[in-house]
């Protein structure tokens, strides 16, 4: 993504003098804008953001009123008119104990956005207060051998979402961990390509839901005598196994389709067998394998709140469950606010992704 | 005792009904220090008989000898410049320069492989584009890596896969005088595969056409006598020259019509006039 920054006419603007002194100070040309690649690069997009945020409104607002006039009908039949007034009356003042329960408007959203960001900064003094009034018992407790006092209270929702994070890395790293070592093997060898082929058509379409019952089933028996923290290692499981596929296949296929040039430089250097995979095939590899190692690491973020969602794990995917269940009013706006939260961080670990797959690949052509 | 030898060599690709033949009774010798060059059009089978040569492929039947051994591998003494150039993308220059010189002398100092490298990268000319990517160079300086790659490994023979195919008429005239130089220095011995002619008659000591495949045989040889070095323009007024090109030409040229003449086939039209409905 190229940065861009709207000088409409520098010349006038105090701005864009200063603009153009820090340029000439970086001794930089000073990047040119077109008229046609602003509105391009900038205006639409703003304005279908607008766009999309006014639809959304209005949509809400459909929404509402369709709810309200069914609470205030239903008021009508059961009870009768007086009640019928109070409901339509109750709704209007705004009172939180008679709201429509349905799509929240955007300004719901923003405001839950930052009632969350309250509660962060409430929760964070809290914990550290905490630390602060535990931290000389925990010494003594810690040289007297016994296990030092945590803070148990209920994460924030920024801590969920370093939870989420923590999950899908660990998940991910286990997906690298594990299918490009066997896609490379599977690709070097035909034969063991197509003995896996059929396990991997089968596994590949397994919904999350049951890889993690899988990995419960396992898990649940193998951490019976730790107190380790079983919710996290079956999540982390569970993505990792839903996500590895695409490197899987990506990293076999990358292997097995070198170009046989390459393959025909390293036999007339006569390179050893390890060095050929080293020097020729996986370099060669690289930008296929980096390209599942992006599909996989967005393929394990999304399954992510599903798992954590049936797992317990504390994370995104737990709090978007738990708002639903708890029914308060602002409950829906959070809702939408951990699905924006989802969508934006899943769009920066892909742009990262990119990054790192275009520093690393020998063809730089690698884009959205 | 003759260096290079194929007796007999045939390659076949497939098995059963889809074989296809492509060489047939291949019977070469060349000497120690001889520049030789085979000429043939394209599709002719002339990777496939480089790539028997190099050790890349097997023959079905017959035997490549190599110093009177039979070619099995492929082999650092055979030095090998492909015609797509097979330059690993992701190595700058002199990477891919080192990662022959490494493999080739295994036993040296780093120092020592360092300086190798550098002086083989020198010695295309490419010293300031050593840290440079392939992909940043032109078709002829690529050439000129896979050449100094080929080179650095010392090889005692140096195979072209019609090395400069690609390349434009200008370049191309350089980079034969180049290889030429490199050659006279040492004399190794070369084979030099090409569609083209001109460059054969230039290059090599004595030509031999392939005639097209599939079942591609070698024809007869022309030995050119011309003495070295040569100058391309004196070339143009050299009988000898001008001889030699035109009998080779001559006999590709019939090939090709033996070709067509095989491929054709007589169509009878039936003899009908077209009916009038005017009158």
């Amino acid at each position: 993504m190229k940065q861009s920054v709207t000088v409409n006419e520098p010349k006038d603007l105090k701005a864009g003098v200063a603009l153009k002194a820090f340029f000439s100070k970086l001794k930089i040309k000073p990047p040119k804008f077109e008229v046609k690649t602003i509105l391009r690069k900038v205006v639409v997009p703003i304005v279908s953001i607008l766009l999309f945020i006014g639809l959304w409104h209005m949509g809400s607002k459909a929404l509402f009123n369709v709810e309200a006039n069914y609470k205030i009908e239903k008021a009508l039949t059961d009870q009768g008119q007086a009640a019928a007034d109070a409901t339509k009356a109750c709704i209007a003042s705004g009172d939180l104990s008679c709201q429509p329960n349905t799509l929240p408007s955007p300004s719901q959203v923003w405001a839950s956005f930052n009632t969350l960001l309250a509660d962060h900064k409430t929760i964070s003094a809290d914990k550290l207060a905490f630390k602060e009034k535990t931290a000389a018992l925990n010494e003594k407790r810690i040289a007297a051998g016994k296990e030092p006092i945590t803070y148990t209270g209920r994460p924030s929702f920024v801590d969920q979402i370093g939870t989420s994070l923590k999950t899908v890395f660990a998940g991910f790293l286990l997906a690298l961990v594990i299918a490009v070592p066997i896609g490379i093997i599977i690709g070097l060898s035909e034969t063991l390509r197509s003995s896996f082929n059929w396990l991997i058509q089968i596994f590949k379409p397994v919904s999350p839901v049951v890889w993690l019952l899988l990995v419960f089933m396992i898990v649940k028996t193998m951490t019976k005598d730790s107190n380790s923290d079983s919710a996290f290692i079956i999540s982390f499981i569970s993505v990792g196994l839903c996500a590895m596929w695409a490197t899987l296949v990506n990293t076999a296929m990358g292997v097995a389709t070198v170009d046989k040039d390459y393959i025909n430089v390293a036999k007339v250097l006569k390179l050893g067998a390890l060095q050929k995979v080293f020097k020729v095939i996986l370099p060669s590899s690289l930008p296929l394998i980096f390209t599942g190692l992006r599909i996989t690491l967005s393929v394990a973020w999304m399954v992510l709140i599903a798992i954590e969602l049936l797992a317990q794990s504390p994370g995104l995917g737990s709090f978007v469950w738990e708002e639903f269940q708890n029914g308060a009013n602002d409950s829906n706006s959070k809702i939408i606010v951990a699905m924006f939260l989802i969508g934006i961080i899943g769009f920066l670990l892909d742009r990262i992704m990119l990054v790192v797959q275009n520093a690393v690949s020998f063809n730089k052509n690698a884009s959205a | 005792m003759a260096y290079l030898e194929l007796k007999n060599v045939c390659k076949t690709y497939g098995t059963g009904e889809q074989a296809t033949q492509v060489l047939s009774d291949i019977n070469l010798t060349i000497g120690e220090g001889e520049f030789v060059a085979i000429v043939g059009f394209t599709g002719s089978g002339k990777t496939t008989l480089v790539n028997l040569i190099n050790g890349l492929l097997k023959p079905t039947s017959g035997e490549v000898l190599f110093k009177g051994k039979p070619v099995v591998d492929t082999s650092h003494e055979r030095g090998v410049i492909f015609q797509n150039y097979s330059l690993l993308p992701w190595l700058s220059v002199g990477q891919n320069v080192a990662m022959a010189v490494k493999e080739a002398f295994p036993k040296d100092s780093k120092k020592a492989q360092k300086e190798r490298v550098a002086a083989y990268v020198e010695m295309v000319g490419l010293s300031p584009a050593i840290n440079k990517r392939p992909k940043e160079l032109s078709g002829g300086m690529r050439q000129r890596v896979a050449v100094a790659r080929a080179l650095s490994m010392n090889p005692e023979m140096i195979i072209m896969d019609e090395p400069l195919g690609a390349l434009d008429a200008l370049t191309r005239g350089n980079l034969q005088d180049e290889i030429l130089n490199i050659w006279s220095k040492d004399k190794r011995t070369a084979l030099l595969i090409t569609n083209d002619v001109d460059e054969g008659i230039y290059m090599a000591d004595r030509i031999i056409p392939l005639r097209p495949g599939p079942n591609a045989t070698l024809g007869p040889e022309f030995k050119i006598d011309i003495e070295r070095p040569r100058d391309k323009t004196e070339l143009n007024d050299n009988p000898t020259y001008k001889k030699t090109r035109n009998a080779i030409i001559e006999y590709l040229m019939g090939i090709g019509e033996e070709r067509k003449a095989e491929a054709k086939k007589v169509y009878e039209l039936p003899d009908l006039s077209p009916k009038s409905f005017v009158a």
